[in-house]
Parts: C-alpha cells; sequence; structure tokens
C-alpha cells in the first residue's frame, strides 16, 4: 500500500495543477448553457446542410454503380452477388424443407408435398440425444423440456424456420471465421490488417449494414441469412487467433519434429489443439446468431423474429411476448447444448463390445423415433405435427396480465419514471445539447490528452469531426446521452451488485444464473416488457438498455474482486484492516482496472442495444439509421452507423487508455 | 565410446533481436557481450562447439536462461539460428530445405518434451502412431509399430485411453514412445523429467537408463538438474548465458572444475559415486604389500566396504592388468569428506 501511496503522489500533484483549468472549464459551461442558444450562431450547434461533407451521398452513389454498372466483363457485380445468394439458396431451403415444410415440388400454392419434414417427436429425440451425448441427463432433460415448451405453446413452426436458418447460417459463419482467422494466425501482417476492420464490424450497428445486402442480394431468407453471419463472424475471427495462439509452443514444436508438413501442421496439430477454445467461439456464433433473428426478419427471414417484429408493429405485446419467449427457450437450449459441447473436453476412453446397436444407444434410438414417427406420421397426423387442440396459447393471459399491472401500478411507475427523467435524464440531454460543438470537442481533446497523449487526441478529434461534419452532431448528443445515462445507472447498479455477489459466494451464485440468462436473451426480447410497462420514449429506452448491458459491469467487477492475489487481502488483515478498510483501500483499487473494462463492454453494448431501442421512439442516430432502413438510403444508414462506432470507439480507445493508466498507477504493470 | 560424430555444431550462434544476422557478420562472427548489451540484442546461444559421439548421453545442463533449450531447438533447426554450422552425418542442416528437413526430422530425429506436449484429442494409441500417420504409413502397420513402443515404455493396456487420464510419469511414458515410434537416431530429450514429482523423476531415469541399454540412441539430453546430469550422462556441457563454459565427463567436472561456477554445482555431488579408482589412486609403489586388484573404472562408492575391512592398499590395475597405482582406506576416506584428492 506504502508503494500505491507513492506512485499516486506525481498523479495528485498533476491533477492539482489541472484544477483551475478544470474550475474556468466548468464556468464557461455554465455560461454556454445559459446564454449559449442566445449568443452564439446557429452553426455552432448543427451545421447547416450547404457545409455538410456529404459522404452519404458518395455512399448511395458507390453503391448504386455496384448496383447498376460494375461489371467484371462476363457477369455484372450484381449478377455475381445474386449468384452468391441462390448458391446459399440450397442449404437453407433444404434444412427449412427437413425442419418445417417438408419436400417440396411444384411451386407456389400448386405445391405437392413430397416428403414430410421431421416430425417434432423425432427432433425432440435428436436434441434430447445430443444433450446427453454433450453432458447428462440433466441437460438431456433441459434441452428436450425446451423443444417440448415450443411444441405445447404453439410456436414450433415459426422455431423451426428459424433453427433451420441457425444451422446453416452457424456452420458458415464458423467455416468463414476459422478460415479468415487461420490467415491472420499465419500471416501477422493480415491480422494488423483486418483487427480495425473487425473493430468497426462489431461497433457499426447491424441495421447499417442490412441496406446494401439488401441492394446486393435481395430480399429474403437469403439476404438474411447473409446479414446474420457478417454479424456474428467477426468474434469468430478473433477467438480463432487467439486460440491457435495459445496452442503451447511445445505442441508446435512437436508438430515440427513429427515431420509435419504446413497443412499437416494447422489441420492435424493446432485445430485439434485449439479445439476448446473454437468451441467458445462456436458458441459465441450460435448466439449472435439468434440476437440477428429478429433484426434478420427486416430484410426477409420468417420465422419467431418475424413473429415479435409483426407483433411489434401491431402493438400486440401478448403475441409478441409470446414470441420473444420462444427465442428465449430457444437459445438458452442452443446456448447450454453448445457450451457443454465445448466444455466436454477431449472423450475419454470406454470399452467397445457387443453390437452396433448396443455401442450407439442413441444414434439407433434416433434412427427408429425418426423412421417409426414418419410412417406412423402418415397414418396418424398428431405424430407428425403436434396436435393443435393441445396447444396452450398464452399470449391473451400474458396481455392480461401486463394490463393488470399498468393499471394496478400506473401511479407508482409513472412516478418513478417522471422522477427519473425530469431529475436526471433531461437536464443531461439539456447541458449536452447546449454546448456548441467546438467546446464539446475541445474538452473531449483535454481529457484524451490526459489520458493517452497526443495520438488519443488525434483519434478523437478525427472522429468527432466526422460526426460533425456529416450534421449527425445532434443526434450523436442525443445517442450520448442516451447511453451515458443509462451506463451510469447500469455501472451505479451493476458494480456493487458485482462487489457484493463477489463476496458472498450464495448471493454470487444467485447472480451468476441471472447475468448467464440476460446475456442468452436477444436484445430485441428486453423491449417488449419495457414498452408495457413504461409505454415507448427515452425512459424505455434507458430501462431496456440497462437491463441488456448490465451483465458485463457486474461480471467484471465479480471477476476484478476475485482475481486479487489473496496473499494481499491477507496481508490487509494482518496489517489491521477493518472489514471496509479492506474494500475501500485494497480490494477496489486492484480491481479498478478490471471494473474499467467491464465498463468498455457496458458503454459497447449499450451503443448496440440504442439501436434497437430505435423501434421505442427515440430521437438519436438509431433512429437515423432505423429510418435509413425503412427508406434503403444506404449511404444514410452508413454514415449514421458509422457515427454510432465512432462514438463507441472513442470510448473504447479513453477507457482503454484510462485503465492503462490505473494500472500504472497501481504498479500492476 | 570412442566413435564416429554424429552431430556436431561449429560457431553456432543465436542472437534475439532486429537485424542479427548483419550484426553477428560486422562483429566477424564474435561480438562480445558489451557490443550485444550496446546493440540492444540478446545472446540466446553464443559460440557453442559441441560434437556428440554415436551412441552416448551428452547432457546440456545450464540453469533457467543459459541457453540450453534454445541450443537443442537450435540443433533440431526449430529455431533458425543466426550463424554457425550443425552438421548432422556429414550433412550441414542449415543448408537443408524446408522439405529435406521434413524428411530428416521424420525419420531420424525424436524429441522428448518438458511438459509432454501430448495431443489432447488423440488416444495414447493415436499419440504414438501420429509420427508415422503424418509419414502416410498405413494405419494398420502404424498401429502395430506404436503397439510395440508402447509396451517396450510399460504402457501396454492403456492404448485407448486418452491423454489426461493419465499421471503425469504416464504421460511422459507417452511422449517417450511417441518419440522412439519412427526409431529415430537421434533422440533430443528437452528437461523430460523436470515437471514430474521427485519419485517418479527418479523411476523414470531408472526407465530412461533401461531404455538406452536396450535401444543404444544418441541421445541430447537437457536438464536443469546437475544430479540428473550426472546419474545419466557419458558427457556433459555446462551453459551459462548462453555460452558452454565447460564440456567433460562427470568425473572431470568433479575433478578439474574450469571456473567457480562449475565448482558450486560439484561441490555437493557425492564424489564417491563419481569418481573411479583411476582418477584417485596414489602414486604406486613396487614394495608396498596390497590386498588385491581393483579395476581403474570402478566407482570409489562401490570398493569402498573392501578398501576399508583391509589394512592393506589395494592396487588399481588398467584393461591389461598393470598396477597404476593404489588405493588405501586413507585415500577412500579423502575422498568421501571431501579432501583434495589430486594425485
Amino acid at each position: 500500500m506504502i508503494l500505491a501511496v507513492r506512485n499516486f503522489k506525481p498523479e495528485i500533484r498533476n491533477f492539482i495543477g489541472i484544477k483551475g483549468f478544470w474550475v474556468s472549464a466548468f464556468v464557461i459551461s455554465v455560461f454556454f448553457y445559459i446564454e449559449g442558444k442566445g449568443l452564439l450562431p446557429k452553426w455552432m450547434f448543427s451545421l447547416p446542410r450547404k457545409w455538410q461533407w456529404p459522404v452519404k451521398d458518395y455512399i448511395s452513389d458507390f453503391m448504386n454503380w455496384l448496383t447498376v454498372d460494375a461489371s467484371f466483363g462476363l457477369f455484372t457485380f450484381k449478377e455475381m452477388t445474386r449468384g452468391i445468394a441462390e448458391l446459399l439458396e440450397w442449404p437453407l431451403s433444404f434444412a427449412t424443407s427437413l425442419l418445417s415444410s417438408g419436400f417440396l415440388e411444384g411451386q407456389g400454392s400448386q405445391a405437392v408435398q413430397i416428403l414430410p419434414s421431421l416430425s417434432w417427436l423425432s427432433v425432440v429425440t435428436v436434441v434430447v440425444a445430443m444433450g446427453y451425448y454433450a453432458r447428462n441427463w440433466k441437460l438431456a432433460a433441459l434441452v428436450g423440456g425446451c423443444f417440448l415448451y415450443l411444441a405445447v405453446f404453439g410456436q414450433w413452426d415459426s422455431a423451426m424456420i428459424t433453427l433451420a436458418s441457425i444451422v446453416i447460417a452457424v456452420p458458415f459463419g464458423v467455416a468463414a471465421g476459422l478460415l479468415i482467422g487461420i490467415a491472420g494466425y499465419r500471416w501477422p501482417a493480415f491480422e494488423r490488417s483486418i483487427s480495425p476492420l473487425l473493430d468497426l464490424m462489431q461497433t457499426v450497428p447491424v441495421f447499417a449494414y442490412l441496406v446494401p445486402i439488401l441492394f446486393l442480394f435481395g430480399f429474403g431468407p437469403v439476404a438474411a441469412m447473409i446479414a446474420t453471419v457478417i454479424y456474428a463472424m467477426p468474434p469468430m475471427i478473433r477467438i480463432s487467433i487467439m486460440s491457435l495462439k495459445g496452442v503451447p509452443g511445445e505442441i508446435l514444436d512437436f508438430g515440427y519434429m513429427a515431420g509435419c508438413t504446413r497443412r499437416q501442421l494447422m489441420w492435424k496439430v493446432l485445430v485439434p489443439s485449439a479445439m476448446p477454445g473454437l468451441m467458445v467461439g462456436v458458441n459465441q456464433v450460435i448466439m449472435l446468431s439468434l440476437n440477428m433473428v429478429i433484426i434478420a426478419s427486416m430484410i426477409g427471414a420468417g420465422g419467431l423474429g418475424y413473429d415479435v417484429l409483426s407483433s411489434l408493429r401491431r402493438l400486440d405485446l401478448g403475441g409478441g411476448l409470446e414470441a420473444g419467449i420462444a427465442i428465449v427457450v430457444l437459445a438458452i437450449a442452443l446456448d447450454r447444448l453448445s457450451q457443454a459441447f465445448s466444455q466436454r473436453g477431449s472423450p475419454t476412453y470406454r470399452e467397445r463390445t457387443g453390437s452396433f446397436v448396443q455401442n450407439h444407444p442413441w444414434l439407433t434410438t434416433v434412427v427408429a423415433v425418426t423412421i417409426g414417427t414418419f410412417v406412423l406420421g402418415m397414418f396418424v397426423p398428431s405424430v407428425q405435427s403436434y396436435p393443435e387442440s393441445l396447444e396452450i396459447g398464452i399470449g391473451e393471459s400474458l396481455a392480461e396480465a401486463v394490463k393488470w399491472i399498468n393499471i394496478t401500478f400506473f401511479d407508482v411507475l409513472e412516478s418513478y419514471k417522471t422522477v427519473v427523467l425530469i431529475y436526471f435524464m433531461v437536464p443531461v440531454k439539456l447541458v449536452l445539447l447546449k454546448m456548441p460543438w467546438a467546446w464539446s470537442i475541445f474538452l473531449l481533446s483535454v481529457v484524451s490528452w490526459q489520458l493517452g497523449g497526443i495520438r488519443l487526441v488525434a483519434l478523437t478529434l478525427c472522429l468527432s469531426l466526422f460526426i460533425v461534419m456529416t450534421g449527425m452532431w445532434e443526434k450523436a448528443m442525443i445517442t450520448v446521452y442516451l447511453c451515458g445515462v443509462s451506463v451510469v445507472i447500469a455501472t451505479l447498479l451493476g458494480v456493487p451488485l458485482g462487489i457484493l455477489a463477489a463476496e458472498n459466494e450464495r448471493l454470487g451464485r444467485i447472480v451468476q444464473v441471472i447475468i448467464d440468462t440476460l446475456q442468452t436473451l436477444p436484445s430485441f426480447v428486453y423491449l417488449i416488457p419495457v414498452v408495457m410497462l413504461f409505454r415507448v420514449g427515452d425512459f424505455s429506452a434507458m430501462v431496456a438498455v440497462v437491463l441488456y448491458a448490465i451483465a458485463p459491469a457486474v461480471r467484471y467487477a465479480v471477476h476484478g474482486i476475485k482475481q486479487i492475489p489473496p496473499a494481499l487481502i491477507e496481508a490487509g488483515i494482518t496489517s489491521g484492516c477493518t472489514k471496509r478498510q479492506l474494500l475501500w483501500k485494497i480490494k477496489l483499487p486492484l480491481a479498478l482496472p478490471e471494473i474499467l473494462l467491464g465498463l468498455n463492454q457496458t458503454i459497447m453494448l449499450a451503443l448496440s442495444m440504442l439501436v434497437i431501442t430505435a423501434l421505442v421512439g427515440t430521437r438519436d442516430l438509431g433512429q437515423e439509421v432505423y429510418i435509413a432502413l425503412t427508406k434503403a438510403d444506404t449511404g444514410r444508414g452508413i454514415v449514421a452507423g458509422l457515427a454510432i462506432a465512432f462514438i463507441a470507439i472513442i470510448a473504447d480507445r479513453m477507457i482503454a487508455a484510462g485503465s492503462a493508466k490505473a494500472r500504472k498507477c497501481l504498479g500492476l504493470g | 565410446m570412442a566413435s564416429s560424430v554424429k552431430l556436431a555444431c561449429k560457431g553456432v550462434w543465436k542472437i534475439f533481436g532486429h537485424n542479427a544476422e548483419s550484426f553477428l557478420k560486422t562483429h566477424n562472427n564474435a561480438p562480445g557481450s558489451e557490443d550485444l548489451k550496446s546493440a540492444g540484442l540478446i545472446g540466446g546461444v553464443r559460440d557453442a562447439n559441441i560434437e556428440i559421439y554415436t551412441g552416448e548421453i551428452f547432457v546440456i545442463m545450464g540453469l533457467s536462461g543459459s541457453g540450453k533449450s534454445t541450443l537443442v531447438r537450435c540443433l533440431s533447426r526449430l529455431i533458425e539460428p543466426t550463424g554457425g554450422e550443425i552438421i548432422l552425418e556429414g550433412q550441414d542442416l542449415l543448408k537443408a530445405s524446408d522439405k529435406e528437413m521434413i524428411e530428416i526430422r521424420r525419420h531420424k530425429m525424436g524429441m522428448v518434451f518438458q511438459n509432454f506436449a501430448l495431443l489432447p484429442h488423440l488416444t495414447v494409441l493415436g499419440n504414438v502412431a501420429f509420427p508415422l500417420e503424418v509419414q502416410g504409413v498405413p494405419l494398420k502397420k502404424r498401429e502395430a509399430q506404436a503397439r510395440n513402443v508402447i509396451e517396450l515404455v510399460g504402457l501396454k493396456g492403456r492404448e485407448n485411453n486418452f491423454p489426461r487420464e493419465l499421471s503425469g510419469g504416464q504421460q511422459q511414458r507417452v511422449g517417450i514412445a511417441r518419440s522412439l515410434a519412427v526409431e529415430p537416431e537421434l533422440w533430443f530429450l528437452d528437461e523430460p523429467f523436470s515437471a514430474l514429482d521427485p519419485l517418479i523423476r527418479r523411476e523414470m531415469q531408472d526407465e530412461f537408463i533401461r531404455l538406452q541399454n536396450v535401444l543404444n540412441k544418441t541421445i541430447v539430453f537437457i536438464t536443469h538438474d546437475f544430479d540428473e546430469a550426472i546419474r545419466l550422462a557419458d558427457r556433459i556441457a555446462i551453459m551459462k548465458d548462453g555460452k558452454i563454459i565447460q564440456i567433460g565427463t562427470p568425473a572431470e567436472l568433479v575433478m578439474n572444475p574450469a571456473t567457480e561456477y562449475v565448482a558450486e554445482f560439484t561441490r555437493h555431488i557425492p564424489r564417491a559415486k563419481v569418481l573411479t579408482a583411476g582418477l584417485v589412486k596414489e602414486a604406486f609403489d613396487e614394495n608396498a604389500q596390497t590386498a588385491g586388484n581393483i579395476q581403474f573404472n570402478e566407482v570409489i562408492a562401490d570398493i569402498a566396504d573392501k578398501v576399508e575391512q583391509s589394512s592393506k592398499p589395494f592396487a588399481v590395475v588398467d584393461t591389461e592388468g598393470k598396477s597404476i597405482g593404489l588405493i588405501s582406506r586413507k585415500r577412500v576416506l579423502d575422498v568421501l569428506v571431501g579432501r583434495e584428492v589430486t594425485a
């Protein structure tokens, strides 16, 4: 601790030195807040159209050129993309036929079914078998229960359409991600060049690239699948590179010494050794694909996502909730299943005696049930598809329940909402909007300089000036305000919760389960109950964002506290620290870098959620992207998307610099 | 032991850092510590010259950071040396193409690793057969061959287990079996027993000696444990800061340590187990009455009982039976309590 104090000293001196600056900055800000709008010219707040840099027109023109004029000689660019779409149509329609529609002959309403799809009983058997194979009976029961839920509550058909697209999108995403990851592993220069691209792909909201995909691949399930793959692939690339790099050097040496060729080394040594890590990537791809389900339905994916979206548009909240819960159930089943596969580790040895049937009881059962239900299904329809008379609809009763809550607790809910809006959200919004952009950017630069030096200043200047020049400043400030408010609340709730969870074993386990579940939910699903309770508006958006973004705040706080070496805590106890001193003087400072990383993640999640909350009527960049999507305006959508990405990048780099600085102050290297 | 040189390295350098090669050239292949320091480079291996004879156990011993692992990786060309020559049976490995190198590794070299480096997704059988698999040996043949080596290392019955189901000692037996599967002539062992518990380590060393008696390979063995080096080695090279300080048989190192650093290691070695009668003999005296003869290459610990019980000294004889010196009770005591014994 003495060491830490000594290290803090120059920081403190530095702080006092710049204190004068911040006092005057505060005074100037107050002045702008009161008088700014009246005294300063209007362009100081939003750039008039004629001064703007028409990036969106450039992009739209380029897109036009690409779809209309671009040609490779033999075929045009558009023909190529449509060709790719047709190629992808094959596996997708096969999976859809297998799981949902059955194999059809002929077109449209004249289509005749030549083979039915897999019966619901056989699909349930398959997932139960996979659950048992991957872990144990408990998992098998959970997964089977989830799928039974889908059948019993009348979501089977939509769920199978969704499942079909996931079953095809995930292998594509995994394979492409792995190959790009391998290239990145083999050629470090390639890794360096794709790294910023991956940053951008993970921060640009999905909506922004839905429009170009729409142009290039048309409207329909295939375009939706391509969007899903693009969205779900970046983490797979990152994880592939990371796990390949994580293979112990000795194993690599062994590969060389065994006389492997380059190809053998990659596919027989490196990839199998990196498998546990790669499986985590597969899990990520599955979860992100599910996250895309609703968004993808905007460009033609059917299934559960479409059900949610159309219910939301009709304001049929009961129906939306029903389909939303079905997505969650499907997500939980797939998440647990893929996690079990990734944690399965290497197989263990089992004595193999007896016949094929005895050795492969599950394979035999699955095949038997599939054939059995296929034959039986021709005579007894309820074997083929779950009987409608036994389905339970919960949409109505859910809507009733919400109505009851709204009527009974209207005053309470409304007063909470009003208090938070008037005393917290609106003031923040006004402050941000009343500052002239030049002043805000100046203050931002000063902070960047404090945290990371001249290079960080250059980055923030470039990116924030882009936002000003493209005329997005005001909308960007609303985004910053919504994001900022939500992040503050998420942090204020999440970090203490995380600290408590780290201190208390039992609470920790409960929090863990809640956080895991929250992270499994597709972002859209948060909207439904929030809109039910609070109607549309900034407050609803904020609540949804907080719910979605709180998980990393909690998780990193838990991890930050838990990773403190026990010796340091023992040293504190033996020095006679009280519990409170232990927390404030040892645990919190040492957990600070981790907590800051969690803050970073919280901001990223908040920004990605903000775009989705545009559906409930915010006025920020997310809305801009959403409008661009509905108007199929490529340039507008991409520019607004880039603006969001730039906000994310500025926040990310500043927090990373801050975290590094904190680590240095704490002597953590 | 006198036999042909199997593997030789001449003036081998490995320098880590930017432009290491041109740095080495501008310094006439002999940069000093100061040169390296001022250029901001790190000398992993500095001017290593070794000759390893066919069928011997050559131990490279050094503490962590001494460059022993780097040196053995240079010998197998897992690390590209910055300069020098590495000659295996007359062929300079550093001039071999990638393709030739793959062939050499497939047929002539085997390597055992400190942390076993077993492939987690393959069974014991799959791991041991792996080097044959990459050569394209058909399944039946490679499995038969693998089963043979598995039996040789005493793992029969565990063929279908996966590495994580085995204890550390058993895992290293798999590592050893795997490195022997291709019947290499040159066997590299990189701290093979360092990750094991002391008792298991002892057991594995005995196992290793037993194997070598059967196989008679040319062995390069890396260790940081001087006791282990003494126990196993025909000859030892001691490394420090990338340099080889001394090469010699265990007895030579104990008798004539080249530097204080080497002496520091040898000081705690039970000398009676290392020194031979020929090395510590007293001058021969024609008139002395002797109690009997002792071969010059017998270790003191083995003859101590005999000499102790007799009041007369024993004659030390060479291979032809000619007396070359004497050993008395006092001499044995000198060795045991660590007095100066150089004749």
